[in-house]
């Protein structure tokens, strides 16, 4: 595919921030993108041009501004449920982000539905957003947070979910499709499929998948998905929670306030319709527009082209990598199981000496724990390095990573 | 300041090879804290004799900067008297390493055991009711960083 390929080799010249210099004469090399994504001139235009030409709150006045503003912001309701398949666009609400959509249903789901003894099931190798939420919820209820473990190849073992199953208790599974620090793919449909026998809900948490792959919630069949704006190319402050309407309708609010009311008497309120009884206040307009943008953007690439091009670049990397003495890869180097993230520790080099020592060389990855704590500790490591891609980046790009992990090796004298 | 700057000689030593790194079993007072975004993580044990630090030793995980700045203040403590160790402060820990200008983003890594052994003395003088400066320690060591 000629074109895939042109197609992706000019995305760079649409990310202006491409072209600054580090450290006075660096390109930057921008490989932190699991963390958050560059956004390309459409979106910061889209934003832009809301601001400057048609800025008015939405679902409230008539003049023309309103009319405008409250379109373009219900479109993006659209965009999305045409981007991950979503049958019934009511079932989508604006969030700030996962971190938020998570805590939404940890809150207007779980304080209505999980009761003491309850087991609330999430994995090894969850985001903190992932895990904290749940810890608040069955400590106010007396419920249990469990765990499906990891083995060493990164992945997760079923068997610890069946297991927890079989106890009849399981109320809720939640998982990420993607682990935001090994990058493995989840197998969601067996775990969904399992699921679903034992009658327990399902949450995947989308942010590390939907910026880089093909994603169909429909045919997913879980209840709860959540993902954000600025990992795939949006702006921060915006992301989106989808949750099945059956599901939706048993869930009481999560913030009260103007927009999310139908009738607000002295003592009593009635609710808004779906989805509008959970989105409570003036909501992020701006920035649901710059998603919208973003949308589109990663639409006319096409997501199965995202998803080769950042396979081939993470195939490459994973080459490159493995030559350099000293570098340990965690997680599989099976590329039908993982995205482009990549996470390493490199002798034994502190992940934060390797991240200045090659800053220094304008190439931007991030050290630390990831918020997967949890994780850090089933490795046994208190951080690692990781790199990750998206669409703007390039073999050169792992070449000048290769090249300064060379220099961290003559600090230290590897 | 640069990394030339950052990862000198002595930096890169003092990670490879810490001094006073261990524990002490039978310490007076042992503290422990770490860098919640990093996951930098320093204990120090102390044996603490007539106003004394006999001993002292450290022990965690961290970067070349931590590991380094938490040798070059165990070194700097050891033997001393309280009302010298009390007043150490982070122009000491920085000024012994020529990191001065270093980046506020690894500030934290660097002054990590300095945070630890200020609070540290403060439980320690905190059981021992002779001192009144206890509270300008715990102040200290929160306003660190």
């Amino acid at each position: 595919m000629q074109s895939t390929k042109l197609l992706l080799e000019n995305t760079r010249k649409d990310f202006p921030i491409l072209n600054r210099l580090i450290h006075q004469n660096k390109p930057l090399v921008y490989l932190d993108n699991a963390s958050t994504t560059q956004k390309p001139n459409q979106v910061i235009d889209a934003i832009n041009n809301y601001y400057r030409n048609y800025n008015a709150n939405i679902h409230r006045a008539v003049y023309v501004l309103a009319q405008e503003s409250t379109e373009a912001y219900e479109q993006v309701r659209d965009k999305i449920a045409d981007f991950v398949n979503i049958k019934n666009r009511k079932e989508i609400i604006f969030v700030r982000g996962t971190t938020e959509a998570i805590n939404l249903v940890a809150y207007a789901w779980g304080r209505t539905h999980v009761k003491k003894d309850d087991i609330i099931v999430t994995t090894e190798y969850e985001h903190h957003s992932n895990i904290v939420p749940w810890q608040l919820l069955v400590q106010e209820k007396g419920a249990r947070l469990e765990y499906i473990g990891m083995d060493d190849g990164g992945e997760l073992v079923l068997d610890d979910l069946d297991r927890l199953l079989e106890t009849g208790k399981v109320k809720l599974v939640t998982f990420s499709l993607m682990s935001n620090v090994l990058g493995t793919i989840t197998d969601a449909q067996r775990i969904i499929s399992k699921c679903r026998k034992a009658g327990a809900l399902i949450l995947v948490d989308g942010a590390q998948a939907v910026p880089h792959m093909k994603v169909d919630i429909e045919e997913l069949d879980c209840d709860f998905f959540a993902f954000s704006g600025h990992k795939m190319l949006g702006p921060t402050g915006i992301g989106a929670l989808w949750v099945r309407k059956s599901i939706l309708e048993t869930m009481s609010p999560f913030h009260g306030g103007g927009d999310m009311i139908r009738e607000v008497h002295k003592y009593e309120t009635t609710w808004n319709d779906l989805p509008y009884k959970f989105e409570a206040g003036t909501p992020n307009i701006a920035d649901v527009i710059g998603l919208g943008a973003a949308i589109d953007y990663l639409k006319k690439i096409g997501m199965d082209n995202v998803r080769d091009h950042e396979t081939e670049l993470t195939k490459y990397a994973l080459e490159k990598l493995t030559n350099v003495k000293g570098l340990y890869i965690y997680g599989t180097l099976d590329m039908s199981k993982r995205g482009g993230v990549i996470s390493f520790n490199f002798s034994d080099v502190h992940p934060h000496d390797v991240a200045q020592i090659i800053d220094e060389e304008g190439i931007a990855i991030r050290s630390g724990h990831h918020c997967a704590q949890v994780l850090m500790e089933r490795l046994n490591v208190a951080a690692t390095s990781r790199a990750s891609f998206s669409v703007y980046n390039t073999t050169s790009d792992v070449d000048a990573l290769i090249r300064a992990l060379n220099k961290v090796a003559e600090v230290f004298k590897l | 300041m640069s990394n030339a700057d950052i990862y000198h000689e002595m930096i890169i030593d003092y990670s490879r090879n810490p001094i006073n790194y261990g524990k002490i079993e039978d310490h007076d007072v042992t503290y422990h804290d770490s860098n919640p975004l990093c996951g930098d993580s320093i204990d120090i044990d102390m044996k603490i004799d007539e106003d004394k630090v006999t001993d002292i030793k450290f022990h965690g995980k961290g970067c070349a900067i931590c590991m380094a700045c938490s040798s070059v203040l165990t070194e700097m403590v050891k033997g001393k008297e309280l009302s010298e160790v009390k007043s150490i402060d982070k122009d000491d820990i920085l000024g012994e390493l020529g990191l001065e200008n270093l980046q506020a983003v690894r500030i934290k890594c660097a002054l990590l055991s300095l945070k630890v052994l200020k609070y540290a003395l403060y439980s320690y003088l905190g059981s021992h009711l002779d001192s009144g400066d206890a509270d300008k320690l715990k102040e200290d060591a929160a306003n660190l960083y």
